[in-house]
């Protein structure tokens, strides 16, 4: 067995009451190509970030052994001087810089301080040649595509003489083609002695390409698999990935769907005009009465931007297709009518999109909704306490009064404000979006009994989530989602975490 | 807790509340003290709030543009071309002042829906297209006073709104000689209405058990207020009363004040400023509420066109300049806040007093206005400090 060039060795990454990586040992061989994957929120990112520098050394606990020495690195600079390169999904190119600038941004060729620009697009175009990229040095990044993006953030990453190639999830947004391509240049640098770690949640590209598989799960190393052993097989992968044992934090229910059809969506399709492209293909799903429907899948797999296309389209996509309420044809041009005609919708992104933080509780729950306390477009002051007093009662919002601004509650309680605007709409339907994403456990035990309570009352609910547990703990009906497109539907007795594993890596 | 306790703890807590009130009393008495007592006068306080009125218009209107993110700068020259308009209007086209000031109100109106348009459906930033605007109105002055150059207004009625005063009482001619009688009695009416609802709104918010003011600072609170309305309308009293300009500005302010704090137009507002991605899918129309804004900053630019060539009993070549500077200076100094969501339109009226103040102040000192720019330009600087400094302080 050849010599690791990288060990990690009981790393362990604390976060206030989250153990985000609990002693994880890492360990990637010289020459490799090594996938690292695991679940949304496994601690993947977190411990790229601990390799890199962007946790300082002292920030966290444990030993990094790279080529040899033990490292402390302090920040990123410190790590790329030792030879660790890092490519992030969103690529980190300057769109209106050319590609030889892009590529030596930051280590300028110089002379006196002086920049030599000969000398620069003279080591560019070597440094294309080498990732294979036949496009003109001088070429703007926003002129290139996505896939040729990332083959210049690889040239990059060479120019300042890597050892170990990181790349998180870099198919994501790249075509089949692009794929390709780039897999041929990664087995082209192997032969070239650069050791590459690549994340990626696609279960057919870890067999395709890898060395040797390590499966994190809930911040903890499960298994490390070698593909010459063949251990690393699709069935393995998800087992490792999946293998928890499903809590019983899910208070039971009583499936009382009725027949009659609240939402159906038909052929919808979106296109979204910054990124040039399609992001919805042709996705058809109803939800009935009293149901909770359940959309799984992974992170950016499409289902936040097919709720919002729905919810008024506040991101301007340009989307064809139809939906019915009620069995009744509806346009919402604006999330005003989608309100009006019975939805509402919790936002992933509390801090983002959900609550103006700014104001108080009560302020953010009258919200959407002030027409209700308003008498001539006047709001009425006492009213919208009452209406924010019945929801701290019902919802058991914890503070003090419902004066306080949202800033101050904890990630569950914002997340209740959140829910009490909706609910003040008094929607048919309601769609969660990550409801218990960043919340504790007695927090969302909380929320699902309210989630039980609501539909018991005849109200539907679509429930977006990556967690599995939550979505069989949950849903009555399950749809997966992967990258725009609806891969299938399971009704809740039929679905299992390997399966919705399965769809929701599958891949056109 | 003791009394001294209290109020420490709710001068703390509420330091961005008070903190200009303070900083407006301490200019008050330095130059009261400086300039042995010829600021406080009653003349010279009459003055000063005439001469605010066509900024404090202008910054109540700015605080709400700011609120929602975004900053007019044409409103200036906008302001200086509508007073030249309506000034043509009677002079040269003869028509009566009852017809000129509702138009010039819509010609703003309109000029406001402009920059909203651009704003809103073009998405240009606010700061280039008024910027663009702030050199078509500078120019479209010149071009309409190019073949007379100042125009004199002629017209009394006119002239009275930034000279007049309001008439007294007929009747009470004998009691009270050399005191303005109908100004005492508003500000008696005001004071006591002011003290009602106070305690009303004291008494609705304990009923809910919510946090109120101990009952001594409370009362202290009504005792210093009611003083400081008591003694304005004192002072005014004893000098031709409440100018007609005054009233423009306190009606301005108590319909604005009115609509951003209980309106659902305002909380709209004020949702798009705190975040506008959240507002809009709460089903607010962003744009409706862009284009409203804009729209009521365009009038309110107008009615300072009309202030201030009212003043002047004239519409000059440079009427306007410097206006939008004094007016975003006016709604900063007021506490509005940078990063939008956040800002009092009672809060410009006082930064507007308070830039006005100095000023004038300034002026009755005999300093040059090399100096007093740089003065201004520290205040300002300080009052943003103080802003972003106590942003995160009590509640």
């Amino acid at each position: 067995m050849d010599a690791p060039i990288l060990e990690m060795k009981s790393i362990t990454k604390e976060f206030p009451g989250v153990k985000a990586l609990d002693n994880v040992t890492f360990q990637v061989i010289k020459g490799e190509i090594h996938c690292l994957v695991g679940e949304n929120g496994a601690g993947k990112s977190t411990l790229m970030k601990v390799l890199s520098g962007v946790y300082p050394y002292g920030k966290y606990t444990g030993d990094i052994v790279f080529d040899g020495n033990v490292q402390q690195f302090n920040n990123i600079r410190d790590s790329e001087e030792a030879g660790i390169a890092i490519i992030y999904q969103e690529l980190a190119l300057i769109p209106d810089l050319t590609v030889y600038e892009n590529i030596f941004l930051g280590h300028e060729v110089q002379e006196n301080g002086l920049i030599n620009w000969n000398e620069t697009i003279k080591q560019a175009t070597q440094m294309l040649k080498k990732v294979g990229l036949d496009v003109n040095p001088a070429a703007k990044i926003k002129d290139l595509g996505v896939g040729q993006q990332q083959l210049v953030e690889i040239a990059k990453a060479l120019s300042k003489n890597v050892k170990l190639l990181i790349l998180d999830e870099p198919t994501s947004s790249l075509n089949e083609t692009d794929v390709d391509n780039l897999f041929v240049l990664l087995r082209e640098l192997k032969k070239q002695g650069v050791t590459c770690v690549l994340i990626t949640h696609k279960l057919k590209e870890v067999i395709d390409i890898s060395d040797s598989v390590t499966v994190l799960r809930d911040g903890q190393t499960i298994c490390t698999l070698d593909a010459s052993k063949g251990e690393v097989t699709e069935n393995a992968l998800v087992k490792h990935m999946v293998g928890r044992e499903i809590d019983n934090i899910y208070p039971p229910r009583e499936n009382k769907a009725s027949d009659e059809v609240l939402l159906e969506v038909k052929n919808w399709t979106a296109v979204d005009p910054m990124l040039g492209r399609e992001i919805l293909h042709d996705v058809n799903f109803n939800v009935k009465r009293g149901e909770i429907v359940g959309f799984a899948g992974l992170m950016g797999s499409g289902r936040t931007e097919l709720a919002k296309s729905i919810f008024g389209n506040p991101d301007n996509y340009q989307v064809e297709g139809d939906i019915f309420v009620k069995g009744e044809k509806k346009v919402f041009k604006h999330s005003q009518d989608a309100i009006k005609a019975g939805l509402a919708y919790v936002t992933e992104d509390r801090k983002g999109d959900g609550l103006i933080l700014i104001q108080d509780i009560k302020q953010n729950i009258s919200l959407a909704n002030l027409q209700e306390i308003a008498h001539r477009s006047v709001v009425d002051d006492n009213a919208e306490i009452r209406v924010a007093m019945n929801y701290k009662d019902s919802l058991s919002i914890k503070t003090p009064s419902v004066e306080q601004k949202v800033e101050n509650l904890s990630g569950g309680n914002q997340q209740k404000v959140s829910l009490a605007k909706w609910l003040f709409v008094k929607p048919d339907l309601l769609i969660l979006d990550e409801p218990t994403r960043g919340i504790d456990v007695g927090a969302k035990f909380e929320i699902y009994t309210i989630m039980n309570d609501l539909v018991q009352q005849g109200m539907s609910i679509i429930m977006i989530s990556s967690e599995l547990p939550e979505v069989l703990g949950m849903s009555d009906r399950v749809y997966v989602v992967s990258e725009g497109r609806i891969t299938g539907e399971l009704p809740i007795e039929e679905a299992t975490q390997e399966k919705i594993m399965h769809l929701a890596t599958t891949t056109h | 807790m003791s009394f001294v306790q209290d109020l420490q703890k709710v001068l703390k807590e509420n330091i961005r509340e008070y903190g200009m009130f303070i900083a407006l009393f301490v200019i008050i008495a330095f130059f009261g003290f400086t300039t042995d007592g010829i600021f406080v006068s009653a003349r010279n306080i009459s003055n000063l709030l005439n001469q605010t009125g066509y900024i404090a218009v202008l910054g109540v209107g700015m605080t709400l543009v700011i609120v929602i993110r975004h900053i007019d700068l044409s409103v200036g020259f906008l302001a200086g071309f509508l007073g030249a308009i309506a000034a043509i209007a009677m002079e040269f086209w003869g028509l009566p002042v009852w017809v000129v000031i509702p138009l010039t109100l819509v010609l703003g109106t309109f000029a406001g829906a402009i920059t909203a348009f651009l704003v809103a459906k073009m998405n240009i930033p606010a700061f280039v297209a008024t910027l663009a605007g702030w050199l078509i109105y500078r120019g479209a002055i010149l071009v309409v006073t190019e073949s007379t150059g100042t125009i004199i207004i002629s017209n009394d009625a006119f002239n009275a709104i930034g000279n007049g005063y309001i008439p007294d009482l007929p009747f009470l001619a004998n009691f009270m000689p050399g005191t303005h009688k109908l100004t005492i009695l508003l500000g008696i009416i005001a004071t006591i209405l002011y003290v009602i609802s106070a305690i009303r709104d004291r008494n609705a918010k304990k009923s809910y058990d919510f946090e109120v003011l101990p009952q001594e600072i409370f009362a202290l609170q009504l005792v210093f207020v009611s003083a400081l309305f008591v003694g304005i309308t004192w002072l005014l009293s004893g000098y031709n009363g409440l100018s007609w300009t005054l009233v423009v500005v306190l009606v301005v302010t108590i319909i604005y004040d009115f609509v951003a704090n209980k309106t659902v137009l305002g909380r709209h507002i004020y949702a798009v400023g705190g975040n506008p991605d959240a507002a809009e899918l709460s089903g607010i129309d962003v744009s409706k509420i862009t284009y409203a804004v804009f729209m009521s900053m365009g009038a309110l630019t107008a009615l300072s066109g009309i202030l201030f060539a009212s003043r002047l009993q004239s519409a000059t070549t440079t009427a306007g300049t410097l206006f939008e500077l004094d007016a975003i200076a006016a709604a900063f100094v007021g506490g509005v806040s940078v990063s939008g969501g956040v800002g009092k339109v009672t809060g410009a009226i006082v930064g507007a007093l308070v830039m006005m103040s100095l000023t004038n102040g300034m002026n009755l000192m005999g300093i040059g206005i090399s100096y007093q720019y740089i003065v201004r330009g520290a205040v300002l600087v300080a009052a943003v400090i103080f802003d972003v400094a106590t942003r995160n302080q009590g509640k």
